[in-house]
Formats: structure tokens, C-alpha cells, sequence
């Protein structure tokens, strides 16, 4: 976090100041481990061994938060007779299809709850990832609880026991064995954890994007969060579990999304074989309860701001305008079919995938399979220059004449040349103003997609061609201003933000409705243009408010700063502790009220509220369940739906390791998504033939002086002036056992290419002792690339693609390697120690 | 001046943007941010040269088929050929309906990578007017 996020840090050293006991769990020491209290090197990979460890510990020591667990967690709720844990089937839960490679989730909903995972199996079935299942159609509740509960938590099935039995093996000896940290320095992070949550207290986890990026990338995170729920640290202050993301608006980009499986406001895509119209839509993807129990009326307020007066209730809002997917369409799935010659034209806007994914030869052959390309950035990129400068034209495997791609080069305005949002980590939208315009043909997005559309348009006036009428209708009239004619940002943030009928700004989304009265591009940002203000400029000095500071910038949904924020008061409305007060039932005035954020709940929704057995949306939220987006209110400690990999999280070895699971007899995640084919070839790991070949573990990361794949980092002088020159950081044990010296070179070798670095001989990546063997570390930075001011090769070079199915995410965080002293051989020398690693390693195309 | 946001990472520190003569001359950290309160990573306080960063391309590239240097082009004529090629890229790969007759009404023939530097306004009419052409492989750096 000192490292990436160094100025969010200063809140951490701030409350280091005040008595936080700060602890850095990571493969190699940084400065944020010099800051810490406690550095805790673990084997990359290896994180919900760890986590589930500390779970086993709450368990073993009692220490979980009892009230809040049985009050608002799905601790209590009894689980179908029929479901199978992976301690009862050979790491496998319940449904496995080795067929399909894929599980049948109807085992692992709640008991008494026929068909509630209806939808997620629908689109399992069709290769739609997870994330799209808002869980929990056709969820059967009484009085707003699931059927069937045991608030003793006792009952063998209900989600407290079964959690417990599926980490009972999760010992500090099993840590210890697997991810090569030692037992007592294990318990330090467990009891400091335990003892530091409660009524009086919380901790926090916070974790950068490399936690998701792991074949179990989102069970990483779904582990955290289980910790966190049985120690009553969501919804309350100085709880949470809080991603770090990278991007200025990386956050933005997901909430209004640039994403093929969801619309903005995480509305799924629709897809063929169950979508057939809105109404069916509507009933799979929104359970009844919460505040998806409103889909309709998002979504037809997404389609009115969308086709305007063309969506009418006749023609179901122009639902059916929406393409479909029927599978995965992601960033890898679509290189992999431009490979083989299935995509014409890319647009790849501020993003340069010969750098920033894995297996970047495979990225450099795919593009060279287009007919088009658009390459939008502030300098030629390692993609825009991909067809006259690249390995593979050192090594004569491609000339620049064989490749066929028609490239256009189009250069882009910066953020102080444009008006607009970025969404930082904390969903907190803070405008930024235009200070000059771009310079000669630099243009804003805003710019070239408004025009770009407006000439498609133009160009397809008149024709009969039904297919066209989406892109005829749409909505695309925004005005223009200054001499380069650039649409103004704050009319499509009003359109975002939503409108009634009359033209008047909705303030948020309860106000939406479902007979296209309304106008919302977005519910969750609905309000955000409220009472005709542009609500993310608002500039209130800190020093002028409290420390929540909800007069700065805009947060979504409705300006609430801490989501779940119910959680922070008890079942009955009162703040668990004084000392952590932040939003509490005010018995007097009959609503929520607090220390400034806007409540995370129905404003007048008493604490002992029941629902009616007709009662939908949120008028089903009881009054003592804070999770509104969850249909049962509840905090999951088992995922029902929702995920393809399993209800509860399970170490699995990577993709590429040189050891066992030491826990089952699958050595992988078997859901991960992996690719053979003979640009992807895979290391053996641990087990197979030739494992040894590559006996390290390889991990990749950033620097605080560059900014991901380098377009904004390389570029600018200063920074790589900071860091010059791509390295590599291994211990002095490794560099002893492989001749490597401290600002010489080596090679790193993997069944995909290799690459040089400097050699940092140091003491931050430790060997660690694992399963009786000692672990070497290899660690790479990944921003270089071969343009720009600080050139070197790329880290991904050496990564395969192995996704983690739920949301088609590559394991960038860890892989297997060699290292060799000397600098990597040159033209086609450098394919022939690669084949020659290939053959010696026995590796399968 | 002008009040910004940092351009790098997601903490989303404030900036103050200093002009002079139509150029930006200085960013410096917003000491009303409650994110930030005054501090830029050396990230963020090199924003400035990035803005002016003599690597920065101010003219539009053109590489034909098969080409071995790039060429100049006008922005008028690029974004005239760009419409040409959309257009007829999602007419030669239209996919109408599935294998039993239900609708797709979209084209996996043109695909869109990018969005976590751009604006929120961006990304919005990005994926709405690319959906309505029927593209769906939108995608962008949340997928990394």
C-alpha cells in the first residue's frame, strides 16, 4: 500500500500513530513492511490457506463476534441435506460435472428454498460469469429470513458448523506447511486480528488488484470477507474490506462499464436462451427482495435514457435493441479468437495489452490477425508500435510486410484537458475541470466517440435495415462547445444521473420507476445531479466538515460513504459501542441518523421491522438486516449463488507450482480456466514430468515510480529517471545457487519466452521453508515494455493465461521459472533457449 | 488555476492545475482534499510532465496493411475511414440468432479494450453507443 497507494497510506501511519497495530502480509518486504508492525512473507499463492487459517483460529479460540454474526450473517441458515463440502469429497463440493469440467450449484442453496439459484445455474450452463447472478431468484423468505434457521447455530447443517468443519484442517502447522510462514508468527496475525475486533474495536483488510489475480482470485477475496463477518468488522468504522485499485477510474470503469457482461449499474447482459423479454429478464436476475427487488425499474430508466422516445411500453423499452452474449466474451476469450482470425477491428483505448496481459507474444499474434486497429493514448504504445517493433520481428519470426493490420494512431487528450469523473476506490466520484485544450489533434473520448457516433449515424440515415435501428434511436444529441466542438460532460453525467418526465433530476433510486417515467443511465449514480447540481464538484474544504466529509465529491449509491453502514448499530438500532458509533436508530425522531453519512437503509425503517409474506423490494428487508443488496439481508458467509467455483473458498494450488496440495487431492482450482494450445503452453507443476525444469516461483508487481503498463510512466521523464532499468529481486541464497550478482543480468526462463533483468540481490524476498523444502522467489516489476524513455523487456512475456472462471481474470501473481546469470540471447537464439527449455521440461502444446 | 483529480492511481488525490498562457505550468496536491490533504505520490507530482511529456503524440498516425513506416493523416479523414470500418466490420460478422432461433442481434467481430484512465461520461457513451451496434466484447484494465 506504501508502494502503490503511498498518500491513502498516510492514513494507515495515521492510525499506526494512535495505537493501530499494522501487519503486511506479502511475498516480499516493502515499505509498507518497513512501516508495519509485523511483516509476514508468505509463498505467492497461497492466501486462503492463510486466511482460512485465521478462520479455524476464530473458531478454536471462541473469538468470533457472536451477536453480530447471528444477527446479520447467514451463520444460522440450514443448508440443503444434500450438500457436500470438499472435506467430504475429495476437494470437490457437491455437483461436480468432470464432463462439463463445471458444477451443478442446486446442492449448495439454502434448505426449504426451492429454486433460488435458478438463475446463476441458468447462466453457469451458458458460460456467464458469476458476477452476473445477483443471487437468489425465487429466494423463498419468511418474514424476510430464509425458511429454514437455527439462531442457536448448533444444527450440523446450518453455515456456522459447516464453515467450521470446512476449515477445521486450516491448522497454524498446515499454515506453516503451506505457505511457509512460521507457526508463531502465523498466531501473532490471528490473535492480533481477534483481539482487536468487537464491540470497542475493528480492523480492516486491505488488498491491492494482485489479490483477484490468481486462478482462486475471487475466492481470495470472498476469505477476507468470511473473516471479517465472523469478527464484526463490515458496515462499522475502521472495518471493511477494501480493494486499492490502480486506475484513476478503474472503480468507474466496472460501476459504468466498458465490461461485456454487465450494463452500468451492474445490470447483467441479457443472453439468448433465457432472456426472451424484459418480463422474463426482470424475473431471473432480480430476486424479489432488496434492492435488486427494483431491477425493472432500473433497467427501464437505463433503456428510456438509452432510446429515449423509441422505448415505449409496446416494444418492452427496446429490451430487445440489447445484443446478447452467450458466453465468455472477455478480454482473453476475444484475443484468443482474433488469433484465430475472428475479430476485424479493435479499438484499444488507454489500454496496452503487449505490456499489461499475460503472455504478451500471444497478444503481439492476435493483433497481427486483424484487419484494424485504433490505438487511442498519449504516446505510441508497445500495441500501437506492435508491427514495427517487437520480439518476435528481432527473432525474423515476422516481418512487418507479412502483417496485414491497418493501424490507426489517434492521440489522446489529458485529464487536465477535459472535463469529467474519475470514481476512486472508495466508489467516491470527484470531478476534474478542463484547465486547456488539447493540443493539435489530441481529443478527449468524450470527443471521439460523440463524433464517431454521430458520423455512424449519419452515415446509416435512412436504412431500412432493422439492425440499424438501435444505433438510428439511440439517444445522441448532447451539445457541443469550444472550437473543437467537444461535447459537454456534464449533460451525459445528467443523463447518468437520471430525470424525471418533466425534465427535473431525480435525487436517487427509489425515485426510479418502471413505466418510463423516468430517465437514468444509471441507477447507482442516480441523484448524482440532483436538485440540478453537479454533485461530484462539490469542493468542501475538509478542515469544513468532519471526518466523514460528505460535502466532497458525490459516492454511489446516494452518497454513502461507508456501504452496509446498518451494521454499524446493533439488531435494535443502538451503536455497539460508543467508541465505534457511526449510524444508530434515533427512537424519537423515528429514522436512522448518525455522525453525518447518509444511511446505508431505509431512512424510517424501525429496527424491529417485519415484513409481510407479500412484501417485495425493500419493503422485504427486515429492519434488523443491513445487507440491502442481498435479497435475505445478510451478510454471506456462504455464497448460495453467485459463484462457479464453490460456496465457500479452498486452497488450490496455482496453475503452475512446485508443490502439492498439501490440503486435497486436487491440486487445482478445477473451475480455472485454462487454454492449450500451442501459444499457451504451461509449465508442468508440481507432479508431472519436468516440474523441476522450472523450480521457482515467480511473482509480479509495481513500483511507486510507474503506473501499470508503463503509458504513463515511461513516458515522463522524471519518473523514469526514478527507475531506469527493469530488475529482478532474489535472495542471496538464490543468487549463490545460481551465480547471480548483484547489477549484473539475468534470464528468466518460462515455457513462454525469456527475458532479462538487472539482478537485485536483497534480502526482501526471503526463501521460505515449505513442505521440508526450501522456496526461492523471483520477483519482477512488470511496467517495462520496449517504448518510451526507460525500456526493458516485459514480465508478462513469461505469464500463460490461467483465468479464474468466475470473472475471466489471469493468475499474473503467480507462476514457475528459471533463473540464469547473463543477459537473454538475442534474435532467434532467444526462441531456441526457450524450445530448449520446452523439450528438457517435456512441455505439451 | 483549476481544481483536478490525480491521474494515476484509484485514491483519488486532488490536484491544483496552475495555467499560464494556455499551458499547464504546475500541479500541485489540493490541500482541501479530504483524501489527500496537500500530498501527491511522486506519481502524482510528476503529473505535470506527463501533461508535457515531449514523448506526447500530438498528430494522428497512419500505418496501411502491410506497411512499414507510419504515414500522416488528417483526424477528419481517420475517423471518416475508422466509421467506414466499424460500419462494414459489423455487417461482415453480424451474428442475428442462434443455431435454434433465438436472437443475438449483435457482432463479435469488433471488439473495444480500454476505460480505467478514461472518465466516467467516456465509458458511459462508449458502451451505450457500442452496444446499440451490437458489439458486446467491451472490455477494459478491471479485467487484469
Amino acid at each position: 500500500m506504501a508502494e502503490q497507494h503511498p498518500v491513502g497510506f498516510q492514513w494507515v501511519v495515521e492510525a499506526k500513530e494512535r495505537g493501530a497495530k499494522v501487519i503486511h502480509v506479502d511475498p516480499r518486504f516493502t515499505r509498507t513492511s518497513a512501516m508495519a508492525d509485523l511483516h509476514v512473507p508468505i509463498r505467492a499463492g497461497t492466501d486462503i490457506a492463510f486466511l482460512g487459517g485465521i478462520v479455524n483460529y476464530i473458531f478454536e479460540n471462541d473469538a468470533w463476534f457472536r451477536d453480530y454474526v447471528r444477527a446479520f450473517t447467514n451463520g444460522p441458515v440450514i443448508l440443503k441435506s444434500d450438500f457436500k463440502d470438499t472435506e467430504d469429497a475429495g476437494g470437490f463440493f457437491s455437483g461436480w460435472d468432470p464432463g462439463r469440467s463445471a458444477y451443478s450449484v442446486d446442492t449448495w442453496s439454502y434448505n426449504k428454498s426451492s429454486g433460488e439459484t435458478a438463475a446463476g445455474k441458468a447462466e453457469q450452463e451458458a458460460d456467464v460469469s458469476g458476477e452476473q447472478a445477483h443471487g437468489a431468484h425465487g429466494f423463498s423468505l419468511s418474514k424476510g429470513r430464509p425458511p429454514d434457521i437455527d439462531d442457536s447455530m448448533e444444527d450440523d447443517r446450518c453455515v456456522l458448523q459447516v464453515l467450521k468443519r470446512h476449515y477445521a484442517r486450516y491448522t497454524p502447522e498446515m499454515v506453516e506447511e503451506i505457505c511457509g510462514c512460521p507457526k508463531e508468527r502465523f498466531l501473532e496475525v490471528a490473535r492480533a486480528m481477534c483481539e482487536r475486533s468487537g464491540r470497542e474495536r475493528t480492523s480492516s483488510v486491505c488488498y491491492a488488484v494482485g489479490w483477484t489475480q490468481h486462478t482462486t482470485g475471487v475466492q481470495n477475496i470472498r476469505a477476507a470477507c468470511i473473516v471479517q463477518l465472523l469478527l464484526g468488522n463490515v458496515g462499522r468504522p475502521g472495518g471493511g474490506v477494501l480493494a486499492l485499485r490502480g486506475h484513476a477510474n478503474i472503480q468507474g470503469s466496472t460501476d459504468i462499464p466498458t465490461l461485456y457482461n454487465i450494463l452500468p449499474g451492474y445490470i447483467p447482459m441479457p443472453h439468448p436462451q433465457a432472456h426472451p423479454s424484459l418480463d422474463k429478464f426482470v424475473e431471473l436476475n432480480g430476486p424479489r427482495n432488496g434492492a435488486w427487488g427494483e431491477l425493472r425499474a432500473y433497467m427501464v430508466s437505463m433503456l428510456k435514457a438509452w432510446w429515449g422516445d423509441a422505448a415505449t411500453e409496446d416494444n418492452d423499452f427496446c429490451f430487445q435493441y440489447l445484443p446478447r452474449i452467450d458466453g465468455d466474451h472477455s478480454h482473453y476469450a476475444t484475443m484468443l479468437k482474433m488469433l484465430d482470425g475472428g475479430v476485424k477491428g479493435l479499438f484499444a483505448v488507454g489500454q496496452n495489452p503487449t505490456v499489461g496481459s499475460a503472455n504478451a507474444k500471444l497478444q503481439r499474434m492476435a493483433l497481427g490477425k486483424l484487419d484494424w486497429l485504433v490505438v487511442r493514448d498519449f504516446s505510441e504504445t508497445e500495441t500501437a508500435a506492435f508491427w514495427r517493433d517487437s520480439p518476435e520481428i528481432d527473432s525474423g519470426e515476422v516481418r512487418r510486410e507479412e502483417i496485414g493490420t491497418e493501424v490507426f494512431f489517434l492521440p489522446a487528450a489529458a485529464h487536465t484537458e477535459k472535463d469529467g469523473n474519475f470514481t476512486n476506490t472508495q466508489r467516491l466520484l470527484q470531478w476534474h475541470h478542463k484547465a486547456v485544450e488539447p493540443p493539435g489533434d489530441c481529443r478527449s473520448e468524450l470527443h471521439w466517440i460523440y463524433h464517431l457516433g454521430r458520423r455512424v449515424r449519419e452515415k446509416l440515415t435512412g436504412s431500412a435495415d432493422e439492425r440499424d435501428r438501435p444505433i438510428l434511436d439511440l439517444t445522441w444529441d448532447y451539445p457541443v462547445q469550444g472550437p473543437q466542438d467537444e461535447p459537454d460532460a456534464e449533460s451525459v453525467l445528467q443523463e447518468i444521473g437520471g430525470r424525471r418526465a418533466d425534465g427535473t433530476f431525480v435525487t436517487k433510486y427509489e425515485e426510479l420507476c418502471d413505466d418510463g417515467s423516468t430517465a437514468c443511465g444509471s441507477w447507482i449514480h442516480a441523484g448524482i445531479y440532483g436538485e440540478g447540481v453537479n454533485q461530484s464538484a462539490r469542493r468542501k474544504a475538509h478542515r469544513e466538515q468532519n471526518w466523514v466529509a460528505n460535502e466532497w465529491g458525490w459516492a454511489w449509491p446516494k452518497n454513502i460513504r461507508m456501504i452496509y453502514n446498518r451494521a454499524s448499530a446493533d439488531p435494535e438500532g443502538r451503536p455497539w459501542s460508543e467508541r465505534k458509533r457511526y449510524v444508530w436508530w434515533d427512537a424519537e425522531e423515528g429514522k436512522w441518523t448518525g455522525l453525518g453519512d447518509n444511511p446505508d437503509f431505509p431512512p424510517d425503517k424501525e429496527p424491529d421491522y417485519v415484513p409481510s409474506r407479500r412484501a417485495r423490494g425493500m419493503a422485504a428487508i427486515r429492519g434488523d438486516t443491513p445487507f440491502v443488496l442481498h435479497p435475505d439481508g445478510l451478510g454471506w458467509l456462504y455464497a448460495p449463488s453467485g459463484l462457479v467455483d464453490g460456496p465457500l473458498p479452498a486452497h488450490y494450488e496455482p496453475q503452475e507450482s512446485p508443490f502439492p496440495n498439501a490440503l486435497y487431492a486436487q491440486q487445482q482450482n478445477p473451475t480455472r480456466q485454462i487454454f492449450h494450445r500451442p501459444e499457451n503452453p504451461y509449465n508442468p507443476t508440481d507432479g508431472e514430468a519436468g516440474a523441476a525444469v522450472f523450480p521457482f516461483v515467480l511473482t509480479t508487481y509495481r513500483l511507486t515510480e510507474h503506473h501499470t503498463a508503463g503509458g504513463m510512466s515511461r513516458t515522463v521523464p522524471y519518473l523514469s529517471e526514478l527507475q531506469p532499468e527493469l530488475f529482478c529481486e532474489v535472495s542471496p541464497q538464490l543468487a549463490e545457487e545460481r551465480g547471480l550478482e548483484h547489477g549484473g543480468w539475468a534470464t528468466i526462463v518460462s515455457a513462454r519466452s525469456a527475458i532479462e533483468a538487472r539482478v537485485l540481490v536483497t534480502d526482501r524476498v526471503k526463501p521460505l521453508r515449505i513442505q521440508g523444502r526450501d522456496m526461492h522467489l523471483v520477483g519482477v516489476p512488470y511496467h517495462w515494455g520496449r517504448r518510451g524513455l526507460a525500456t526493458g523487456d516485459s514480465a508478462n512475456e513469461l505469464l500463460p493465461l490461467a483465468l479464474d472462471n468466475n470473472v475471466h481474470i489471469s493468475e499474473y501473481k503467480v507462476a514457475t521459472c528459471d533463473i540464469r546469470p547473463g543477459r537473454r540471447p538475442r534474435g532467434r537464439d532467444r526462441l531456441a533457449l526457450v524450445e530448449d527449455y520446452r523439450r528438457r521440461a517435456g512441455v505439451k502444446h | 488555476m483549476v481544481q483536478s483529480i490525480c491521474p494515476y492511481c484509484a485514491v483519488g488525490c486532488g490536484q491544483k492545475v496552475y495555467v499560464k498562457d494556455e499551458r499547464v505550468v504546475q500541479i500541485e496536491g489540493d490541500p482541501d482534499s479530504p483524501i489527500s490533504r496537500g500530498r501527491l505520490c511522486p506519481k502524482g507530482a510528476a503529473s505535470e510532465n506527463l501533461v508535457n511529456s515531449p514523448l506526447r503524440e500530438t498528430k494522428v498516425k497512419y500505418r496501411r496493411p502491410h506497411g512499414t513506416d507510419w504515414e500522416d493523416l488528417s483526424l477528419e479523414e481517420a475517423t471518416e475511414m475508422i466509421a467506414d470500418r466499424l460500419i462494414a466490420a459489423r455487417r461482415d460478422t453480424w451474428e442475428e440468432e442462434t443455431d435454434d432461433g433465438r436472437p443475438l442481434k449483435r457482432t463479435l467481430g469488433v471488439a473495444f479494450l480500454g476505460g480505467a484512465t478514461l472518465d466516467s461520461e467516456e465509458n458511459y457513451l462508449i458502451k451505450k453507443f457500442f452496444t446499440a451496434a451490437g458489439a458486446v466484447s467491451i472490455e477494459n484494465q478491471a479485467r487484469i
